[in-house]
């Protein structure tokens, strides 16, 4: 009896959680795992396996199939074999598939808690309470979206066959997160677990299977990262999905450029938690250890970048080094624990190595004389502070209980310090004051904002990251249409190659001359010569010049990225101003409606009429977008907890358009149009081969208040200007219509900052066809959506 | 003190012992009070998670609930009380744990009594009687309890004859119209009175926190009793409509900290009414340790107010000690 010694200690004594039932798992498998693949286990077809370790303790826990060529063949040959008939089931019965999933997750939840615990070394109190919880509610909250899928999304088709690439962080979760919805809403996946944290994939292929989900619905293949890229580069898959390091994930875009495979990356992140001088300082630090504490910190989201209040920063940090103090790190299965073991010895050495620099940067550590466990990979909670913004730990990523702490001064300068990072995940504000906390949460370039709270998830709600950290969302209706296209968009044909008519010589003659007009580039609201000062003629079907255009070059684009970067102005003007300009814009093009189509005749070589409709074409076009500029909104989420979710569509910034050869004046506006209207400023380039229907139509925007640097237009050769706005780090996001080789290279070359990219892959649409070349399909690619949480209460 | 220092038959670990200086309390800073600022979903995500990363086992549960039973201030506050009621309650805190399951538990020989007697006036004598020997001291309900309504020197007046008949602790209860309408100053004066009427006495301060509402309200009136000089702050009466919860103790135990923070004083923490199963009641010691530290563990700086959380830590103990079941019917009655 040890009742005494405890007694006069009151000090916690051991609460493991058994494992019997894990092992026993594991024992029936002989530990030892193939792939899963149409319905069976299957070995490597290679033989090969790898091994899978307890980071708490460092010994094996199984050894499993590593992944080759054949196998990911065979596994999206099921996939690809399956995807049909999946997808023609009524939606009805994939919800009750998905169902049976929830369900069938919540039956077994425990074991999946403790298998999970035991391959990625976290706590079971946040397997057990927070990741399988919510991996099941992800399947529920899926199973409707299966069930309404025929109303809800009508115009859209399922996707395809999808590769998921996930990571070993949150192992259940990520795999819920993805797999939920693929299969929700009629596609085939092939999953790829992270090599740390295989098991409680390979847990749940086997459940689903005996839930009765069809084979080659649902395909596992286990590897390492050669694995996942030989997944990422098959020919026949439609969509990569992938959640992990920002690294992998350039790469991934790379490698993925021009294959017309849809993308989504949920990548790193270095998010900011913001503690104003009137938060509940109290509370705020129980966020902190949420944060940054939560699974050792190995969180994408993890607020790992305090910035605090100057005159509440003592008070802060010395609270929050007290409960520092009272954090216990133990092993995953103890149940009165905070912090269990990181993944491995590899990511603690990054750890050790990031945390070794801030301090020769000159950091302050500080960590609590807390018991470490002994052998397995297991690191205190820490907190660096003194840490200038340009200390490493302040920009990288550490993915460790490791955060960092810096001051200000206002609420201006906490969302600059803020937003001063290549990230934009998440952020959390504290503060009681509720016009401060909603106009700073409003201001953070991140894809989730927490007021007050931190780490909050749910199926409901968007989660996904802005510039670096990513993009596309997971959960709720906006992470639905990452699984879905447009039905208007099927059987779109490669478009042909726009004729180069060879110039014709032209010949003077005695009549009065047409007056010469000189079209200039349009930037920053002026008209403005191009820097090289070179001009390119503008020639019609038939070969004979009828005007030349500014030769655009990259100086000419930096400049009006400028000018578009510094009318940020637009993005904040209300709904209203934004409806009643693309109005205005309408008004004044239809004042010129006949010189326009003119123009387009004599570009193109259209009839009179096609030239007449294309105008009519773009006016109303300017009007759906007034009428939507003020329509299109968010939406309020219900996750479960007394707040709500603020579902905001917010415009990207600063965007390129590199408009299709076609349609010079319809497919100018059908680009731009959307993006103005939700708040982008653009860089517009015209077609190439038609530029003067865009050229004239500079003084249209002059006339019709168009607020200087929201519409730039630089004339000259897509391929070379888009080369140029593609790697510029400072555009946002680009839409490129054109050519294969055009979308290949906007997608390879946007790796620099991750800018969303909305290209054709040379596959022309109808400008004229309302379905397929306006309204909310254009709209969504022209907003992120931002999840505020607002948990309230008094 | 020499009391209780006989009662404590082993000495308590360090930090025990009633050799903390007590509270004189400190002149009404409005502006600390005031800038309260308690976020209610923020507390809420505390409390809730606080099981799922702290709980006990085997022989650490039993001590735990056995250090519980000596911070349970027993409690008979009813209208139908009576001599031979209280006489029976002091009988079973002077032995609140059948001698054979403390002997199997190792802890026979350490005098484990629990941490008062509380009654109302009409009892001081008899319960002081009762426990006359033993150490335990008699807590008293006071002043109007439990709506605190009566004129207000009426309540010194029963202040001074609970403590005349030998009461060495008062439980007060505030005027709640004070916290409502925001007079802090008159709740602060009101406190000061109490205490001064209560002598060597301790007092502890009932809040009332099911009438305060929001936990604003319960830190602000915490942080004024302290000022005052509470050497105690607790939560309720056991007769408002939502007794002790967590999510106020958490609110509470903030202000103590709070409080020490600024002036070094250890104030005690007594949650009351509504705490009668023993895994309740490691949570509210799960947080004593957990925010304020091992030190408030022990009976000088924590209370349980209840009547019949004993009955369900026996059951636990003859468990843990038997390994069967037990029944409430095994346990004499208190």
């Amino acid at each position: 009896m040890s009742v005494a010694r405890f007694f006069d200690e009151m000090s916690y004594g051991p609460a493991p959680e058994a494992d019997t039932e894990a092992r026993q798992w594991l024992a029936r498998h002989s530990g030892k795992f193939g792939h899963f693949i149409n319905g069976t286990f299957v070995a490597s077809a290679s033989g090969k396996t790898f091994d899978s370790f307890e980071p708490a303790t460092g010994t094996l826990l199984a050894k499993v199939a590593l992944g080759g060529a054949e196998d990911v063949n065979a596994a999206v040959a099921a996939a690809r074999k399956a995807q049909g008939p999946w997808a023609k089931l009524p939606g009805h019965a994939r919800a009750r598939h998905l169902y049976a999933l929830a369900r069938m997750i919540q039956r077994h939840a425990r074991l999946i808690a403790v298998v999970e615990a035991l391959d990625n070394g976290k706590p079971i109190r946040e397997t057990r309470d927070i990741d399988i919880p919510l991996a099941a509610r992800h399947f529920y909250h899926h199973a409707g979206w299966a069930q309404l899928q025929e109303t809800e999304f009508a115009d859209q088709v399922p996707v395809g066959v999808v590769g998921q690439v996930i990571p070993w962080n949150f192992p259940f979760l990520m795999l819920a997160w993805k797999v939920a919805p693929a299969l929700a809403l009629g596609n085939a996946v092939i999953l790829k677990p992270a090599e740390f944290t295989p098991l409680t994939a390979l847990l749940f292929a086997e459940l689903a299977s005996a839930a009765g989900l069809p084979p080659g619905v649902l395909n596992v293949v286990t590897g390492e990262g050669e694995t996942g890229a030989l997944i990422v580069e098959h020919e026949d898959i439609d969509k990569i999905a992938f959640t992990g390091s920002t690294e992998v994930g350039r790469l991934i875009r790379e490698k993925t450029a021009g294959s017309g495979k849809s993308l989504t990356l949920e990548l790193g992140g270095k998010s900011p938690f913001i503690v104003f001088d009137d938060a509940d300082i109290d509370g705020a630090v129980e966020g902190v250890v949420d944060a940054i504490w939560f699974n050792q910190g190995q969180v994408c989201c993890a607020g790992s970048r305090l910035l605090v209040h100057e005159g509440v920063a003592p008070l802060f940090h010395e609270r929050l080094k007290r409960r520092m103090a009272t954090l216990r790190v133990g092993q995953p299965l103890d149940k009165a624990i905070d912090m269990a073991a990181i993944v491995a010895p590899v990511q603690l050495q990054r750890i050790e190595g990031l945390i070794a620099q801030g301090v020769a940067e000159g950091a302050a550590l500080h960590q609590p004389k807390i018991e470490l466990p002994k052998g397995g990979s297991f690191y205190p909670p820490s907190l660096l502070t003194n840490v200038q913004p340009t200390s490493i730990v302040a920009t990288e990523e550490i993915f460790g209980p490791v955060a960092v702490s810096m001051t200000f001064r206002t609420p201006e300068e906490a969302i600059q310090l803020a937003n001063h990072s290549r990230y934009g995940l998440a952020a959390s504000v504290w503060s009681e004051t509720i016009g401060l906390a909603l106009h700073v949460a409003a201001k953070l370039a991140a894809g989730v904002v927490w007021v007050n709270a931190t780490n909050l998830f749910d199926a409901s709600s968007g989660f996904g990251g802005k510039r670096e950290s990513g993009f596309g969302r997971e959960g709720g209706r906006e992470g639905c249409y990452e699984y879905l296209k447009p039905k208007a968009w099927l059987g779109r044909k490669l478009r042909p190659e726009p004729p180069r008519p060879a110039a014709k010589p032209a010949a003077g003659d005695f009549a009065m001359p047409a007056l010469d007009r000189t079209a200039k580039l349009f930037i920053g609201g002026k008209q403005a010569r191009p820097d090289g000062n070179y001009s390119r003629p503008v020639l019609s079907p038939k070969g004979k010049v009828i005007g030349e255009v500014g030769e655009g070059n990259r100086k000419d684009i930096r400049n009006a990225v400028v000018a578009a970067r510094s009318a940020s102005a637009w993005s904040s003007a209300t709904a209203h101003n934004r409806a009643q300009i693309l109005y205005y814009l309408a008004e004044n093009l239809s004042a010129r409606a006949t010189e326009f189509a003119d123009r387009i005749a004599a570009m193109t070589g259209a009839s009179a009429a096609s030239g007449k409709a294309e105008v009519e074409a773009s006016i109303a076009r300017l009007f759906s977008y007034g009428a939507w500029a003020d329509k299109y909104e968010g939406s309020v989420h219900q996750p479960p907890l007394r707040g709500v979710a603020l579902a905001m569509p917010e415009p990207q910034g600063v965007v390129g358009v590199i408009c299709p050869p076609e349609a010079p004046l319809l497919a100018l506006v059908s680009l731009v149009a959307p993006l103005i209207a939700v708040g982008n400023r653009v860089v517009a380039v015209p077609s190439e081969a038609h530029p003067l229907a865009a050229t004239d139509f500079y003084s249209v925007l002059e006339t019709s208040d168009v607020p200087a640097g929201v519409v730039n237009i630089v004339t000259g050769s897509a391929i070379d200007l888009a080369t140029t706005l593609a790697a510029h780090n400072d555009v946002d996001a680009l839409w490129a219509f054109g050519s294969p080789e055009l979308s290949m290279l906007v997608e390879k070359l946007s790796v620099g900052n991750l800018k969303r990219t909305f290209v054709d892959y040379g596959k022309a649409i109808d400008w004229m066809d309302r379905s397929a070349a306006e309204g909310q399909a254009f709209l969504r690619r022209a907003v992120d959506v931002k999840n505020i949480w607002i948990p309230y209460g008094e | 003190m020499e009391e209780l220092a006989q009662r404590t038959a082993v000495p308590a670990p360090a930090g025990a012992g009633h050799n903390w200086p007590r509270n004189h309390g400190i002149d009404l800073d409005l502006a600390w009070v005031l800038d309260q600022r308690i976020n209610l979903s923020a507390a809420e995500r505390r409390v809730a998670t606080l099981p799922g990363r702290r709980t006990v086992k085997k022989d650490a549960q039993a001590a735990w609930l056995l250090k519980a039973v000596t911070c349970i201030d027993l409690t008979t506050l009813n209208g139908d009380d009576t001599t031979e009621r209280v006489k029976r309650l002091c009988a079973k805190a002077r032995q609140p744990v059948r001698q054979d399951i403390l002997d199997a538990l190792g802890m026979g020989d350490r005098g484990i009594t629990t941490g008062a007697v509380c009654v109302y006036h009409r009892f001081v004598s008899t319960a002081v009687e009762a426990l006359a020997g033993s150490g335990i001291p008699v807590a008293a309900v006071s002043t109007g309890f439990p709506a605190g309504l009566v004129p207000h020197d009426v309540k010194l007046r029963e202040i001074e004859a609970s403590v005349a008949d030998g009461a060495r602790e008062i439980d007060i209860v505030i005027t709640r119209e004070h916290v409502l309408s925001g007079n802090w100053q008159a709740l602060y004066d009101e406190m000061r009175d109490f205490r001064e009427a209560c002598g060597d006495a301790h007092v502890k301060a009932i809040l009332a926190t099911g009438d305060l509402k929001t936990l604003r309200n319960v830190a602000r009136a915490s942080l004024v009793s302290m000022m005052a000089g509470a050497d105690f702050i607790k939560t309720s009466t056991g007769k408002e409509g939502v007794n002790a919860t967590l999510l106020v103790t958490l609110v509470m135990l903030r202000m103590i900290r709070a409080y020490q923070e600024r002036t070094g004083i250890k104030v005690g923490y007594k949650p009351a009414g509504g705490i009668s199963a023993a895994k309740d009641v490691l949570n509210y010691q799960f947080l004593m340790k957990e925010e304020l530290g091992r030190e408030w563990l022990e009976q000088d700086l924590f209370r349980i107010g209840a009547s019949s959380l004993l009955a369900d830590i026996e059951r636990q103990l003859e468990h843990h000690a038997s390994g069967a079941y037990s029944a409430l019917h095994r346990h004499p009655i208190g």
